[in-house]
């Protein structure tokens, strides 16, 4: 009920639009390795799908099959035609040799008026960025500037490869804030790839629980209940059941998409 | 001022300028020894050139370009590390060139002048080549010059975008392949790398955009071909080995002027 309360009021996902993405019976093997086995996979506007998952579980591996950066062994992955995508990586590395600011780093992918720059830089929180090198910005401001360039995109689907990586719990809050905000502002369709379950989950409408093949998917509740779910993580570690009792809390009764405390140790013993 | 050395002055500044940009390209794209690699089949180039009667540039440009894809082919069945692979097509090409050149007796080349360049040499000929290929790989750069930064930056980020990243990084490879062709009979197949990349590397801590960082270099390398003419001339010296003399002695002090604030 909590679940249905949240979608109605404060996610635009609409389930009956057409999909950004459709993928069907992918599978992907690289160095002659199943890497993904039969995964379906569909994006509506307005939806944040997040994919979970073991180390090596092909999470990343699908995200790059989404965006044509690896090649399909069989099954097909569909756009919507015309599709945006804004995609951003878990880093970028780029040499120390080479001199870039961030407001010409945002330039480099098409062409751009200056005020749009200043605006991107604006949504994702970081105009005082614009002047320094790249080089220069740290973890989590980088994947700021990341989703600056993704917004540049004009993007219908932004996809988000472990965003949370290298950022320290409060600034991963604060970017999923973003993400949702953008999300909501502009309609688009998130897929997003993460190791923080609790972080994640307050803003997700469909979790996609991967493991090489689709072991579980549906909304945050309905995973996590799911036995696949705790075969997949149970047996890891106790951090995860923390996680899973955060969750409780974190899906609010007025649909506040706050997520539960940082330190939310308080509700483990439930 | 003597013809030859007005002559060796407009090649050898040519080939600096269009060494700049290009070399600043090879410095960020961490290619300096794919360059290198490059340059040294360069000499096959000149006896395929001579034995087939065609321009002895588009003998190095050829052989070039086939060396590049060659190596793109190989790297991509991953059997062997890159450096590796570059070590073993470097020293084939530059060998199996000095073998071809040894073979071909009706050919009288300065092996030489070829190897580390011949500054005061410089015909008429060469300069309309210089100034030809060199406008050319210029003016393919300027063209590509946002879009090579971008490949540069994250070729995932450029191929998700929409860019020919294939055809992009091909296309840096024949810019390459044109500058060792005019900048040969300046420096030597065996010093090219060093006018590509020392101009560049010195260039870096002065420069905050992309465009100052190469027009620098190009100035940088400037400097470095009238220091080295004028060492060769008064002082007798090879042309080539002094030009990047002076262009690594331009580093050196570049490297230990004081850190600007901010």
């Amino acid at each position: 009920m909590s679940v249905t309360l949240y979608r109605n009021m404060s996610s635009p996902y609409d389930s009956s639009a057409v999909p950004l993405l459709d993928v069907r019976g992918l599978s992907v093997m690289l160095g002659g390795r199943t890497v993904l086995d039969a995964v379906d996979l569909t994006v509506t506007p307005g939806e944040i799908v997040t994919l979970i998952g073991p180390n090596g579980a092909g999470k990343t591996t699908l995200v790059r099959a989404v965006l044509g950066l690896v090649p399909v062994q069989a099954g097909a992955v569909r756009r919507r035609p015309g599709l945006r995508v804004g995609y951003m990586p878990q880093r970028i590395a780029v040499d120390p040799t080479l001199p870039l600011t961030v407001r010409r780093f945002l330039g480099l992918w098409r062409p751009v008026p200056a005020a749009r720059i200043v605006a991107a830089l604006e949504e994702a929180g970081v105009t005082h960025l614009a002047a320094s090198p790249v080089q220069a910005v740290s973890g989590g401001e980088m994947q700021r500037v990341l989703l600056a360039r993704a917004l540049l995109a004009d993007p219908d689907l932004l996809v988000l490869d472990e965003p949370d990586q290298g950022v320290d719990v409060h600034g991963q809050a604060d970017l999923f804030a973003r993400i949702d905000a953008v999300r909501k502002a502009r309609g688009c369709g998130v897929l997003l790839v993460s190791h923080d379950l609790h972080t994640v989950m307050a803003r997700t409408d469909r979790v996609l629980c991967l493991n090489r093949h689709v072991c579980c998917s549906g909304s945050p509740e309905d995973v996590r209940r799911h036995p696949e779910y705790h075969a997949l993580f149970g047996r890891h570690a106790d951090a995860l059941a923390v996680y899973v009792h955060r969750h409780d809390h974190a899906h609010a009764e007025d649909g506040s998409v706050v997520p539960g405390p940082a330190d939310g140790r308080g509700c483990c013993d439930h | 001022m003597d013809d030859f050395m007005i002559r060796a002055l407009v090649a050898g500044c040519g080939v600096a300028a269009l060494a700049g940009p290009l070399g600043s390209f090879v410095v960020w794209r961490r290619m300096a020894y794919f360059g290198d690699t490059l340059a040294h089949s360069a000499l096959l180039g000149v006896a395929l050139g001579f034995l087939l009667g065609v321009d002895p540039m588009i003998g190095v440009v050829a052989v070039c370009v086939v060396l590049a894809l060659l190596l793109v082919a190989l790297q991509q069945r991953r059997a062997l590390a890159s450096d590796t692979l570059l070590g073993i097509l470097s020293h084939s090409s530059l060998s199996l060139g000095l073998v071809a050149v040894a073979f071909l007796e009706t050919l009288r080349i300065d092996l030489i002048a070829y190897l580390f360049g011949d500054l005061l040499a410089v015909t008429p000929g060469d300069i309309v080549r210089i100034y030809l290929g060199g406008g050319v790989a210029l003016a393919g750069l300027a063209l590509l010059w946002n879009r090579l930064l971008a490949v540069t930056v994250d070729e995932d980020l450029a191929r998700v975008e929409g860019m020919p990243v294939v055809a992009l990084r091909l296309a840096f490879m024949l810019l390459i392949a044109l500058v060792i062709a005019v900048a040969m009979k300046i420096v030597g197949i065996l010093l090219i790398t060093s006018l590509l990349i020392i101009p560049a590397a010195a260039a870096r801590r002065f420069a905050r955009t992309p465009e100052q960082m190469a027009a620098l270099a190009s100035l940088f390398g400037i400097v470095a071909v009238l220091a080295g003419m004028y060492a060769s001339l008064h002082w007798d010296l090879p042309g080539g080995p002094g030009v990047v003399v002076a262009a690594a002695g331009l580093f050196l002090v570049c490297t230990l002027v004081p850190a600007r604030a901010g």
